[in-house]
């Protein structure tokens, strides 16, 4: 076991890991930091997207030890103190951009990447961003079009919602 | 226009703000006190003797608490099976033991041999290593058809063979079916293979086991719809443990669709262990594992021929199919292939002579069972994809073919044993035509064609049979339990209301919606009313949710037990206002003297019946609390209409989604974004069985697709934004609210109109192409424009 510290979503926190620890169950077990989903063990379905120093990052694909010293966020993080939620969390809400809430966090993680790198992204661009988060429940168009709503884009035209 | 926040508001959904913060309550986010974890060592080989077991080396092991095997379990019920299907002999399927643990053999990659406790998930994996199996390989039943040769293995040596039933629909019908299809003008004939699919809700499955010696009482948490089931099924079937010893628990749920409804041996598993080593045990499936654990979907393989007369009108329906049970009965399986399916194959149509046969058949694979749709799917695909190839043979329209056969009065009794109460399929189809700008198909086919692409167009109609199910009719068809749903309406004393459900919500929003429907009868607002689900220490008793019963079935009794609150409230009001019952109108959330202004609020008149001064206490009981169980008359039938457009790279054979429109007609709507949702949902899922997905098994019963590597899911870049519709309504006769249910539509209209769409565009392309396998990966599709 070694004793591992890092920034969570503003806080210093630290705790033990074994060498084999993945992040994800770090963040989980180890902080009680539920949100951040474990769905494959194959790195293939985002549910476990977190920020690392600022990247996504797929947590299950990264030792905990290797975020020793790092910052990082998760979903937890996203709301203001306050429980307002973000711009990216309200959008999600108002356009139905989920149903189990599984894929959620990592969703609202690959979007708050995906604007930080381009605060417009056009329908295609948000697909190709989004190819490695698996939601089984929407069949994204409530997702695709929630986040075209964050970006500030007009979506009354996109069918149906 | 809908009242805000009553039926037919899109109202936003109040459980997204613990989904969207990280503070939902999943069962793998519950730790208990103590808990120690399983680890469940399963069979590599698909068909195996087990000869020995050595787990001398593993036990000595750090952290391993106990190893567990078959031995442990043979006193022990084995998993059951909540339905038998009775042959066209009049025999009962053959039903073989599920033990918890293999015993004697192995019988598909994935069956669980040894189940280690350990201090740590960790210790656990590590001991299981140290296991030393002496498993002799048997040759794996793989082939439906091969399976039921004289000389195949056998998956199970105590049955007869690896048939579990062969089922004939209508029996008496079949003389006259083939009479029919031997003289028809013309006989359209396919063959097809509905494409063997793993629902993989996003949430892999987990369990917990606890056992409080103090009070004797066992509590499972689990990943399930329908947790009332599992406390039935495992409490009286395989652990004989009394319901009021029972509580099981499914909090928030990642997705289900079918697959979560079964009971699993782990869930038996980790109830046992918890007791038989005195702490709690946890086991969180990994998705390799759910690959090979979860019941698999779909996998019929099917020749459907349908007769017609020189017009095109449709004489006689004939199916042939084998449906693929897997290694075991899993809870629901023998279902699907027959009245889940059987009794579809009416369609939208009036084919006067339908006969269907299938025969289930036992392979070395994961079991199959119910998903999304569920045999509905099946029956929708092989109907919509015969039509379109009978189109194409007659030089008829697809859509004017569909028309000309399409039952339009109502209700109709179907060849096939139900009645379908209302339904409008050309409303349907001209809203599809409408929204899917059929007009303007011709104009963006050129434009694909200009660069270098093949457009083509599918459309379908679809039936289904939800809101599952009078109780006594499918107990006459082999249901082991009958199938209502019940809810308790809990008025506190201020006059917040708390409903507790038998239906589980996972994903479908029933902690929003479920309160529109109750604050639309009452006149307050939704926020008033929560929703109490999947425990059954809080909820009486339930059905769960599958068939997209939960509004019809479940919706219905919440609105029975809330007519017989609104009844004693009245009670209260007029006796409140001193007024006769029969004066009293409820509108707005107040009681008013009919004719009157004397009116007493809804809170006044709760506040009466818990803590009262003033209280008719003579004539009625203090208290606002009704239950009510809803058992529905008859199946809902929602239908519709739906259009795929696609465009084929000839050079590489991938299709790409260009348009896809459905035009549903589910009944009353209460939610209409959430409705909309279910529908992306399910046609996201039914582009994924039309383009993607498939389980494979080779020979040797190895699943060559056992990872999100080789199981392709669809994602956000394999479809496009979806127009769908739901504004033609024919309410549900014979439930209180008018709804039908929307939840696998998507799933059972989509297939059918993406396959449609892909033959279309091949033939247009002058291609003589009539059919092509799902999944339709680029490979099958150039492979077949070679041929
Ligand atoms: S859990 Fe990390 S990608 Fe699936
Ligand atoms: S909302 Fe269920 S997986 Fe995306």
């Amino acid at each position: 076991m070694t004793q591992v510290t890092m920034t969570v979503n503003g806080k210093a926190v630290s705790g033990e890991a074994e060498g084999r620890t993945l992040l994800s169950q770090f963040l989980r077990d180890g902080l009680g930091l539920t949100g951040t989903h474990v769905g494959c063990d194959t790195s293939q379905c985002g549910a476990c997207s977190v920020h690392v120093n600022g990247k996504l990052v797929k947590s299950c694909t990264m030792f905990a030890i290797e975020a020793d010293g790092a910052e990082v966020s998760t979903v937890e993080g996203e709301a203001d103190e306050d429980g307002t939620l973000s711009t990216i969390q309200q959008a999600f809400q108002e356009h139905h951009g989920l149903q189990c809430g599984f894929c959620t966090p990592g969703m609202v993680m690959a979007t708050k990447s995906l604007l930080a790198e381009n605060p417009k992204p056009t329908e295609a661009e948000i697909r190709a961003y989004l190819s490695g988060n698996i939601c089984r429940c929407t069949g994204y168009h409530n997702i695709v079009k929630a986040i075209m709503a964050a970006s500030g884009q007009d979506v009354s035209a996109i069918a149906a919602e | 226009m809908p009242a805000d926040g009553g039926i037919g508001a899109s109202t936003k959904r109040r459980e997204d703000v613990r989904f969207l913060t990280g503070n939902g309550n999943y069962t793998d986010d519950i730790n208990a006190n103590g808990q120690a974890y399983v680890y469940f060592l399963r069979s590599e080989m698909a068909h195996a003797k087990i000869n020995g077991i050595d787990t001398s080396d593993a036990e000595k092991m750090d952290g391993v608490i106990r190893i567990f095997t078959g031995e442990d379990f043979v006193e022990v019920g084995g998993v059951p099976c909540g339905w038998e299907v009775t042959d066209r002999f009049g025999n009962a399927m053959q039903e073989p033991r599920h033990p918890i643990l293999a015993h004697g053999k192995a019988r598909h990659v994935g069956d669980p041999i040894c189940a280690i406790v350990a201090e740590t998930l960790e210790q656990a994996r590590d001991a299981a290593e140290a296991i030393e199996l002496d498993l002799e390989e048997l040759p794996a039943v793989i082939d439906m058809k091969s399976a039921l040769a004289k000389d195949s293995p056998k998956v199970h040596d105590e049955l007869e063979s690896n048939l579990c039933y062969d089922w004939g629909f209508v029996e008496e019908n079949r003389d006259a079916v083939d009479e029919a299809i031997k003289n028809a003008h013309h006989v359209t004939t396919l063959e097809l293979r509905n494409n063997r699919l793993i629902a993989n809700p996003m949430e892999p499955r987990v369990a917990i086991g606890m056992f409080d010696r103090t009070t004797d009482e066992h509590t499972l948490y689990t990943t399930s719809q329908n947790p009332h089931v599992i406390r039935l099924l495992m409490g009286a079937f395989v652990l004989g443990i009394p319901e009021h010893k029972l509580r099981v628990i499914s909090p928030d749920v990642g997705g289900g669709f079918g697959t979560k409804i079964f009971h699993y041996a782990e869930e038996a598993f980790c109830t046992f262990a918890a007791k038989a080593v005195n702490r709690p045990v946890k086991w969180t499936c990994s998705r390799s594992e759910a690959f090979v654990s979860d019941a698999h979907g779909r996998d019929h393989v099917t020749k459907i021929e349908l007769a017609m007369d020189k017009d095109g009108n449709f004489l006689a329906l004939r199916t042939d199919t084998h449906a693929n049970m897997g290694a075991y009965l899993s809870t629901f399986a023998p279902s699907v292939p027959t009245w889940l399916h059987g009794t579809l194959m009416a369609g939208n149509y009036k084919t006067p002579l339908i006969y269907v046969n299938v025969k289930a058949v036992f392979t070395n694979t994961v079991p199959v069972d119910a998903y999304r749709g569920a045999g509905r799917p099946e029956a929708s695909f092989q109907l919509e994809r015969v039509i379109d190839k009978a189109a194409h043979e007659m030089g008829i329209d697809p859509i004017e073919l569909r028309r000309q056969n399409f039952i339009t009065e109502f209700p109709y009794a179907t060849p096939v044993a139900v009645e379908y109460d209302t339904g409008d399929y050309n409303a349907t189809m001209d809203k599809m035509i409408e929204i899917a700008d059929l007009a303007g198909f011709e104009k963006r086919a050129a434009e694909s064609a200009d660069n270098g692409k093949l457009r083509g167009i599918g459309v379908n109609c679809y039936i289904e049979a939800c809101g599952i199910a009078p109780s006594n009719l499918v107990g006459q068809l082999g249901a082991r339990a009958g199938l209502y749903e019940s809810a308790t309406v809990r008025v506190n004393a201020t006059g917040s209301i708390s409903v507790m459900t038998g239906s589980h919500s996972h994903g479908q929003g029933h902690e929003t919606a479920f309160p529109q429907v109750i604050a639309d009868m009452l006149g307050i607002d939704a926020s008033q009313v929560d929703i109490v689900h999947g425990d059954t220490s809080k909820v009486p008793m339930g059905m769960g949710t599958y068939g997209s019963r939960s509004l019809a079935v479940g919706g219905s009794a919440m609105v029975r037990a809330t007519e017989k609150i609104i009844n004693k409230a009245k009670k209260i009001a007029a006796h409140l206002l001193e007024a006769s019952e029969g004066d009293i109108e409820l509108k707005d959330g107040q009681f008013t003297v009919a004719g009157t202004d004397k009116s007493v609020a809804w809170g006044d008149v709760t506040l009466a019946a818990y803590v009262p001064h003033n209280y008719p206490l003579e004539d009625l009981e203090p208290g606002l609390e009704e239950t009510a169980f809803y058992d529905p008359a008859n199946f809902t039938y929602p239908s519709g209409a739906y259009a795929c457009e696609v465009e084929v790279d000839p050079e590489t054979g991938k299709v790409t989604i260009e348009r896809f429109s459905a035009a549903d007609d589910f009944g009353n709507i209460v939610n209409p974004m959430i409705v909309d949702g279910q529908v992306h949902g399910g046609i996201g899922q039914g582009i994924g069985q039309a383009l993607l997905e498939q389980a494979v098994y080779d020979d040797d019963g190895q699943l060559i697709s056992g990872s999100y590597m080789d199981y392709a899911m669809p994602r956000a870049d394999d479809v496009p934004f979806y127009t769908v519709d739901h504004s033609c309504q024919t309410p549900c006769t014979h439930n209180p609210l008018g709804v039908k249910g929307c939840g696998e539509a998507g799933a059972i209209g989509s297939p059918p109109a993406v396959v449609n769409a892909v033959v279309d565009a091949l033939r247009r392309a002058g291609q003589d192409i009539t059919h092509i396998d799902m999944p339709l990966t680029p490979s099958r599709v150039w492979q077949a424009m070679q041929s």
